[in-house]
């Protein structure tokens, strides 16, 4: 035993200092970079840009000389920045409710082990393969309001709806929402989908005994046994169109900034018009919305991790 | 009885194919368009078939976005696999040699990941630019190999959370350090989370686009992500092109997807904190 220990202590350089030789340290050790990597490209970054929001630099050369909530005033008075926030309502609602709606109806169409399954679920997650530039491409394309999907429309026979799509002054953000639920419904699905295999056949089988139908089994067992799938849905579609940049991007803001978005607005003003102080206040002003949609989920889902 | 069956089974395919043709459509219609050439696109003709086969609008965008298709390569695979290794390391720390604090410090990393990463963009230019990285492959690399370490560290700790500890300790008698115990016992198991992580990162950067346009925004040095982007604001609108260069660039991730589902999935439900 003894010879042991010293033959391990000579194994290790002798000038290593000694706090070195504690395998907790070492372990400390490994995992500091990545912490301080995380604490000053995440943390330090967004107080930078929080601090940046009070600052005079609204053109390109630096200047971080402090201007008090003067950006926040001319955030808060922008008529865009009022279109955005509608915008987003809009697009939270109709994004989230697709999604969810649709990827539950699909987990539960698929839950019965039914024949082509795998085929299903592997042509409804697709679309969450590509990236989010070629959803807005591609909708581009079906939603031009003179043609497109409009073209099928009228040969179902429903000449007069016309819908003007993304071109919508108003509503053109509700046509967004299909772009984005056309990529992350069937993430949803997968969710329930997993969820649903995840809940012992004995608790259906008691439930059919008791004389459960289908619709009954739903609503009073499967339904409140996925609240926890449904919260992560809620929490990661929230997130989503909070931080929707990339349809707009393709798409552009419509007429009247009809779809637009803050992430895009903050992308705007920092980078294409060297407006760094506005541009922080709306990335800040995005952050802030942000925490109380994913603090509360995060420390629940590692509350119970926990147990 | 058997009529009920058979119209709510019926009724159920129908819903299950309407919605394989939502989600199928804007892939055909990206396939119809870049078969046509330019003089047979008009957007009337949208659902026509095209009159003969034509790969020339794939070869056009192809020969315009080459350059940014191997640029796309050359920082998914080192930001990938950098990031990939950092997680497994942070992983079998935070799962196996827990301190005190660890546990806020891995949920201080998942927080941020949740975050709008515009809140992070202008310190990023701005400590790329004076690190001599800002408009350079190496500092998109650099950027997503960090912004990949939460996501990362989070699903190889939880795989690693699943390894016995008393195999841990087991090895630790017979004389085994940090470094040995991850060699001999961690690394031999984790094969195949990195399939799972590594093609998760794989995915997720090869299609990450808000970071890519602001570091990389020059369209020489851009990855694929904006080159579509270049494409679609041209002033007349080459719809053959820009289907052609959509696709082009979904290929790699596609296949991925289609050929290794099963990782991808695991990656998806464990990712989202639900698996």
């Amino acid at each position: 035993m003894h010879s042991e220990l010293s033959a391990r202590a000579k194994s290790l350089p002798a000038l290593l200092p000694k706090w070195l030789r504690d395998d907790r340290r070492i372990a400390i050790l490994v995992l500091a970079p990545s912490i301080i990597a995380v604490a000053v490209f995440i943390y330090i970054f967004m107080g930078w840009t929080l601090y940046i929001s009070v600052s005079n630099w609204d053109r390109p050369a630096l200047d971080l000389s402090f201007a008090g909530l003067k950006n926040w005033q001319r955030l808060v008075n922008d008529p865009r920045f009022h279109i955005d926030l509608r915008n987003l309502v809009l697009f939270a609602v109709g994004y989230m409710s697709q999604c969810i709606v649709i990827g539950f109806l699909l987990a539960a169409l698929l839950n019965d082990r039914i024949r082509g399954e795998v085929f299903f679920r592997t042509v409804f997650l697709m679309p969450f393969a590509v990236s989010a530039v070629v959803s807005g491409t591609a909708w581009r394309w079906l939603q031009v309001p003179s043609a497109g999907i409009n073209l099928l429309i009228a040969n179902l026979g429903f000449e007069n709806f016309r819908p003007l799509w993304y071109m919508h002054p108003k509503l053109g953000m509700l046509a967004i929402t299909i772009m984005g639920a056309w990529q992350f419904s069937g993430f949803v699905m997968a969710l329930y989908l997993a969820g649903l295999r995840a809940i012992p056949d004995e608790l259906r089988e008691a439930a059919v005994i008791d004389g459960a139908g289908t619709v009954a089994l739903y609503r009073h067992v499967f339904i409140p046994m996925l609240r926890p799938v449904t919260f992560t849905a809620i929490v990661l579609t929230g997130a989503g169109s909070i931080g929707n940049f990339e349809i707009p991007s393709i798409i552009g803001t419509g007429p009247g900034f009809a779809t637009d978005t803050l992430g895009f607005y903050m992308f705007e003003q920092t980078f294409r018009s060297s407006r760094y102080g506005l541009g922080a206040a709306v990335a800040t002003f995005m952050l802030f919305l942000s925490i109380p949609v994913v603090l509360p989920y995060l420390i629940s889902v590692l509350r119970e991790e926990k147990e | 009885m058997s009529l009920n069956r058979l119209l709510v089974g019926s009724t159920k395919y129908a819903v299950l194919i309407a919605f394989a043709a939502f989600y199928l459509v804007p892939f055909y219609v990206m396939i119809l368009t870049g078969l046509k050439p330019l003089e047979d696109i008009s957007s009337f003709e949208i659902w026509n078939m095209p009159k003969s086969l034509d790969f020339g609008s794939f070869r056009e965008a192809w020969n315009q976005m080459d350059s940014n298709f191997w640029n796309s390569v050359r920082i998914t695979i080192p930001g990938a696999i950098v990031s990939t290794f950092l997680g497994s390391l942070n992983g079998y720390v935070f799962a196996k040699w827990g301190f005190r604090g660890s546990n806020v410090i891995l949920f201080l990393f998942v927080f941020g990941m949740f975050l709008p990463g515009q809140g992070i963009l202008i310190p990023l230019v701005w400590v790329l630019q004076f690190m001599g990285l800002y408009g350079k492959v190496n500092g998109l690399i650099m950027a997503y190999c960090i912004f990949g370490i939460p996501i990362t560290s989070l699903l190889f700790y939880r795989y690693y959370a699943s390894v016995p500890d008393e195999l841990v300790d087991a090895s630790k008698i017979d004389g085994c350090g940090f470094f040995g115990i991850y060699r001999r016992i961690i690394l031999p198991l984790s094969g195949p989370t990195f399939a799972v992580v590594g093609v998760w990162q794989c995915t997720r950067i090869w299609n990450e686009y808000l970071m890519a346009l602001v570091v990389l925004g020059n369209p020489a040095r851009a990855p694929v992500t904006v080159a579509i982007k270049n494409f679609s604001s041209m002033g007349v609108i080459p719809w053959n092109l820009q289907m052609a260069a959509a696709l082009i660039a979904s290929v790699p991730t596609i296949a991925v997807y289609l050929l290794l589902g099963k990782l991808f999935m695991r990656g998806l439900l464990e990712g989202s904190l639900s698996g």
